[in-house]
């Protein structure tokens, strides 16, 4: 208890004198502000892609592409090929008894960025005849669905803000054919987002191809992949890759992820050492500013370990005020920016930085290992210091 | 000279001090080097770019392939002095995660174009001759050992052959040098004419075209008549010199490398603004002493420029060992971002923000010394 109400002290009368070195104070905090607001932003960028790509497609669905391939974009399948698959057992069937399953053409088309006018690769998929019973997530909120048959799209909400030309009404020009759009669509913010819609003949038709990129089905249910998928392989007219439809996803956001972390923690890391710097010197001049002072105490009765612990506290105290200063600089700056890159089939993913909760606590732990090394140092001499030799230096 | 000594012992007045103080500039410029050095990556992919080439792609999208048959419509476009042709075969060797850029093209007439690379004239006969034969950069066949007369598996995962197979076998009949830029000595090339009779889809067809233009000032002009001769065609067509066409490219990659630029700036400054602050802090701490210095006869400019010489010698020796570091760590990295260099004017840059740190830190205090009252600041009011 004794022990309780002396570091209390000490570390009360310590923080009390701060505004007297605030400038040597706030090189902590600026420090690991820093350190901290560097790391979340770029782990926010991973977060919200991998939340977007990753959080596209469902367990209880399953991909179908030529095996070898990639990638959608890699992947040529035969209209033969796509009959054949739709005929597997596993997949839902549905009142009509027809399968649940849609083969899906996926093209390319160059639209320029508002942000910078420049040309990017935007997804067009060709969805067949089940493509939206499929997907119960998709529902068009301005506008309607396109007809299937006509030369009609629909975008995107990602899609929308990102690049020009794509509003409601507008054409585009598509080898020579028009199309018009005639909806928006939502897809709670998955990749589907940043795609336009349209029915896959008239895709294929326009592009004057006749290959299909991939099938996807409605499995009966989770279980039924095991039995899809070796159905599948195991057929000797086909050559395919069969995946859930959520593990396809999650494996298309693998790399952009590791390079985002590898990123965050690289540069993240390197900063955290400086900043380490920072607070040792930091701790070690408001140590020497207070010899006399804690030399006194000591004198008077209070213990090496009050001393240790008192400016301990304060070094982590002054790290956590920074990193909560950083995470807020990240959540302000970041939260929530619609941003867009290319993602690994070759097309514009649209997505939002996400700063979530379990970043901050990131931040803060990474802070507050700064703050106890770069606080340990300076305490342990601190308590060491000569108690006579103290008091008498002016 | 005579006055070494004394700034040798007021840089290790406070040796733990100094010690953090370097160590931290040092980190700064670490991380400034290896930034500057992955941006000359790009920056000399770019300028690799020959101002009288010209890349014809889809107007759709340059993943969509153009017809075989554009070719001698393009020679034909007045201002053209060579073309050429290519795709994109995406490969890789035994494993997904060695990924080889493959490239089907015409020898002679892609040679033609790329002075830069350099490929003996026997091997390029060799390449003619042998239908299933490829080239390869010296960086990609010193990575996996491969050297003439090897037989090459690449599986693509694009390309099917007419048997349903995905992987394509390749004698290896020659290696092609860049000296100008290494990382251009990373390709695969081989025979158009062996991916077309083999390939299952797609046939007749080409990714992009690369036209060589007479005149460089003329560049624009034979873009747009190229343009306009497929105008309102079922395949109209983009033409772009390669640099534009590269900084399309780089900027489809989009807002990531802006934010990320925008956000090592701001590490720098944080780093920078640390050391700043204790250098101040250190030089307010001796004010004291440098009253000693004026009483013994130390003019206002002598003490300025000692602290400001101190405060350079900091800078410069951590700002060197910083980029020491960084260019230190990129063979390190090699795999990762290719071959990277510090490029001098990145040094003269780190330097120069070196010695800008120095006066920014060093002068306020400095100033304040030559307004010193003796007496109080021998007090140590």
């Amino acid at each position: 208890m004794n022990m309780l109400r002396q570091i209390r002290a000490v570390t009360w009368m310590n923080l009390r004198s701060i505004p007297q070195r605030f400038g040597a104070s706030s090189v902590i905090v600026v420090g690991i502000a820093g350190v901290v607001a560097v790391l979340i932003s770029v782990l926010a960028m991973a977060t919200g892609f991998a939340r977007t790509v990753a959080g596209t497609g469902s367990e209880s669905r399953a991909i179908v592409l030529r095996g070898g391939s990639d990638s959608e974009l890699a992947s040529t399948l035969t209209r033969d090929a796509t009959l054949t698959i739709m005929d597997a057992p596993g997949i839902r069937k549905d009142s009509a008894g027809k399968p649940i399953a849609s083969a899906e053409a996926v093209v390319i088309v160059d639209m320029p960025k508002k942000s910078n006018d420049s040309g990017a690769n935007v997804s067009i998929r060709g969805v067949g005849a089940a493509g939206m019973a499929l997907r119960p997530e998709i529902h068009v909120v301005t506008g309607r669905m396109f007809q299937r048959g006509l030369r009609e799209l629909i975008v995107g909400k990602g899609a929308q803000a990102q690049f020009k030309g794509l509003d409601v009404g507008s054409h585009i020009a598509l080898r020579g054919s028009d199309w018009s759009i005639v909806g928006a669509f939502e897809s709670n913010g998955d990749s589907h987002e940043s795609e336009l819609l349209a029915d896959g003949e008239t895709v294929l038709s326009s592009y004057r191809r006749n290959l299909y990129q991939s099938v996807v089905a409605q499995l009966n249910s989770k279980n039924a992949f095991d039995a899809f998928k070796t159905s599948l392989t195991t057929n000797p007219q086909l050559s395919v890759d069969v995946m859930r439809e959520h593990d396809y996803y999650a494996h298309q956001s693998q790399r952009m992820s590791n390079v985002l972390s590898f990123v965050a923690y690289f540069v993240g890391g390197i900063m955290a050492v400086g900043a380490l710097f920072g607070a040792l010197n930091t701790m070690y001049s408001a140590v020497s500013v207070r010899s006399r002072e804690i030399a006194t105490l000591r004198a008077i009765g209070f213990g090496a370990s009050a001393v240790v612990l008192s400016v301990l506290i304060e070094a982590m105290l002054l790290s956590v005020v920074g990193a909560l200063i950083g995470a807020g600089l990240a959540w302000a700056f970041f939260n929530g920016n619609v941003v867009s890159t290319l993602g690994s089939n070759f097309t514009q993913v649209v997505f939002r930085l996400a700063v979530d909760p379990a970043l901050v606590v990131l931040g803060v732990v990474w802070a507050c290992a700064i703050g106890l090394v770069g606080g340990l140092f300076p305490a342990i001499r601190a308590a060491r210091l000569p108690v006579a030799t103290a008091l008498r230096a002016v | 000279m005579k006055f070494l000594p004394l700034l040798w012992s007021g840089l290790w007045r406070k040796r733990t001090r100094t010690v953090f103080t370097l160590l931290s500039i040092i980190v700064a410029f670490v991380l400034f080097g290896m930034l500057q050095g992955v941006n000359a990556v790009f920056n000399n992919a770019l300028n690799a770019s020959a101002v009288d080439r010209l890349n014809v792609v889809s107007r759709i999208s340059f993943t969509e392939s153009l017809p075989f048959g554009y070719l001698s419509q393009i020679e034909s476009v007045p201002g053209v002095a060579g073309v050429a042709y290519q795709s994109w075969f995406g490969t890789y060797y035994q494993d997904p995660k060695n990924f080889v850029f493959s490239f089907p093209l015409d020898p002679a007439r892609f040679f033609a174009l790329y002075p830069e690379l350099h490929l003996s004239k026997d091997a390029l006969a060799a390449l003619v001759r042998t239908r299933t034969g490829a080239v390869v950069g010296r960086e990609l066949a010193k990575k996996y050992g491969w050297k003439v007369g090897d037989r090459v598996p690449l599986h693509s995962v694009i390309w099917t052959q007419a048997n349903g197979s995905s992987d394509w076998q390749f004698d290896i009949v020659g290696i092609y040098d860049a000296p100008l830029d290494p990382n251009q000595a990373g390709s695969f090339f081989f025979n158009y004419s062996y991916f077309d009779e083999a390939r299952s889809f797609s046939k007749g067809t080409v990714g992009w075209y690369i036209v060589k233009v007479k005149d460089p000032k003329q560049a624009m002009q034979v873009a747009a008549a190229i343009d306009k001769r497929f105008a309102n065609s079922s395949d109209e067509t983009k033409t772009q010199t390669e640099k534009e066409f590269a900084q399309s490219f780089i900027k489809q990659q989009g807002d990531i490398s802006f934010i990320v630029t925008a956000i090592l700036g701001a590490v720098f400054f944080t780093l920078l603004f640390l050391t700043g602050n204790t250098m101040m802090q250190s030089v307010r701490e001796r004010v004291p002493e440098l009253a000693v210095l004026k009483t013994l006869g130390f003019t206002d400019f002598a003490v300025v420029v000692l602290i400001l010489a101190e405060a350079l010698v900091l800078t410069l020796f951590a700002a060197l060992i910083g980029l020491g570091i960084a260019a230190a760590t990129f063979p390190a990295l090699k795999s990762i971002i290719g071959e990277a260099r510090l490029p001098a004017d990145v040094v003269t840059l780190g330097m120069a923000m070196a010695v800008l740190l120095a006066l920014c830190t060093g002068l306020p205090p400095a100033w304040r010394t030559t307004r010193l009252n003796i007496i109080d600041a021998l007090a140590g009011r």
